[in-house]
């Protein structure tokens, strides 16, 4: 169920892991998750999509990005470049044939990939919400806080997110990056049904959502 | 007036909120202009308020400011209804 693939890092390579369905099938499918909180919204999501994509004869990899979840690596030296060479060896290791971007992956994933793009979301927006949260936690704390100098000092030192000590290489990469999809298809989630997981306070999953994705990917797939 | 016209803005608004805080559509469409929201509802925390507000500029196609942002605003769902309205207005 876990694979291992051999990751470039800063201080040399790094064992990253990946959730893998592998049957050494014909196709093969790269899944980038979605960045910071909404990667853990949406695991048990893919995973369930996961699933349904194995029993449908298609093997599926979904890797942490560097820094995240069970990653060796440090978040703080990670960047949106950092990523996006991450998810490049993923699928070279893997030799995946398509690949699936969720939200903020779509701005680091391999985009010579066939494949799908799941609401792409621009980096500016994925900034400005956890700069959001930042500052009304803040001022629930009764400090002072607002989101351009906090930005300010973002991009010179680095800054803390929502719980993820920020480089100031990410803090720029995230100012500037917009969804990098060329020849995918997006998916909105309209055409999954439903509520965005991504928008939950808690981790949730919607088996309904997961058959439409699944079955959205083998349909395209087979055409 | 009560500001709960059954308008565009009070369907899209009630839509966010569903979808943000994962709350049943039933319990949604009870909301009244006094509904409390902000200490009220426990799933609205900070991180939750900051998505709300995200997805309002999203499917509003507004810009909220840090200093539009205050305890008022997220105190009912009449106060937020009428601060989308009065947004889109000016859009």
């Amino acid at each position: 169920m876990f694979a291992d693939w051999p990751c470039p890092g800063p201080e040399g390579p790094a064992s990253e892991q990946a959730l893998a369905f592998d049957r050494d099938r014909a196709h093969r499918l790269l899944i980038v998750p979605a960045l910071f909180e909404e990667a853990n919204r949406t695991r048990r999501f893919l995973v369930e999509t996961m699933r349904r994509l194995d029993a449908a004869g298609i093997d599926s990899f979904l890797p942490d990005l560097p820094g995240c979840n069970e990653s060796p690596q440090d978040f703080a030296a990670q960047s949106l470049h950092a990523w996006r060479t991450a998810m490049a060896q993923a699928a070279a290791h893997f030799a995946v044939t398509r690949v699936l971007a969720v939200r903020g992956g779509a701005l680091v994933f391999p985009t010579s990939l066939p494949g799908w793009v799941l609401e792409p979301v621009k980096g500016a927006t994925v900034l400005r919400q956890m700069l959001r949260a930042r500052t009304l936690s803040a001022r629930e704390a009764g400090r002072d806080e607002d989101s351009a100098t906090l930005l300010e000092h973002g991009r010179a030192e680095g800054l803390d997110l929502a719980g993820y000590r920020c480089g100031a290489s990410l803090i720029a990469g995230l100012e500037t990056a917009v969804p990098a999809d060329e020849g995918q298809r997006t998916i909105r989630q309209a055409e999954l049904g439903g509520g965005a997981l991504w928008l939950r306070a808690e981790p949730g999953e919607d088996a309904a959502q997961s058959d439409a994705l699944a079955a959205m990917i083998a349909r395209e797939i087979a055409a | 007036m009560t500001g709960l016209a059954n308008d565009e803005t009070d369907t899209l608004l009630r839509a966010i909120l569903r979808d943000v805080l994962g709350l049943a559509a039933d319990r949604v469409a009870a909301f009244d202009a006094d509904t409390g929201l902000f200490g009220a509802l426990p799933e609205l925390d900070s991180m939750a308020v900051a998505g709300l507000l995200t997805e309002m500029e999203d499917r509003f196609d507004i810009v909220i400011d840090d200093d539009e942002v205050d305890g008022e605003l997220l105190e009912t769902y009449g106060n937020l209804l009428a601060f989308a309205q009065a947004k889109r207005a000016a859009a």
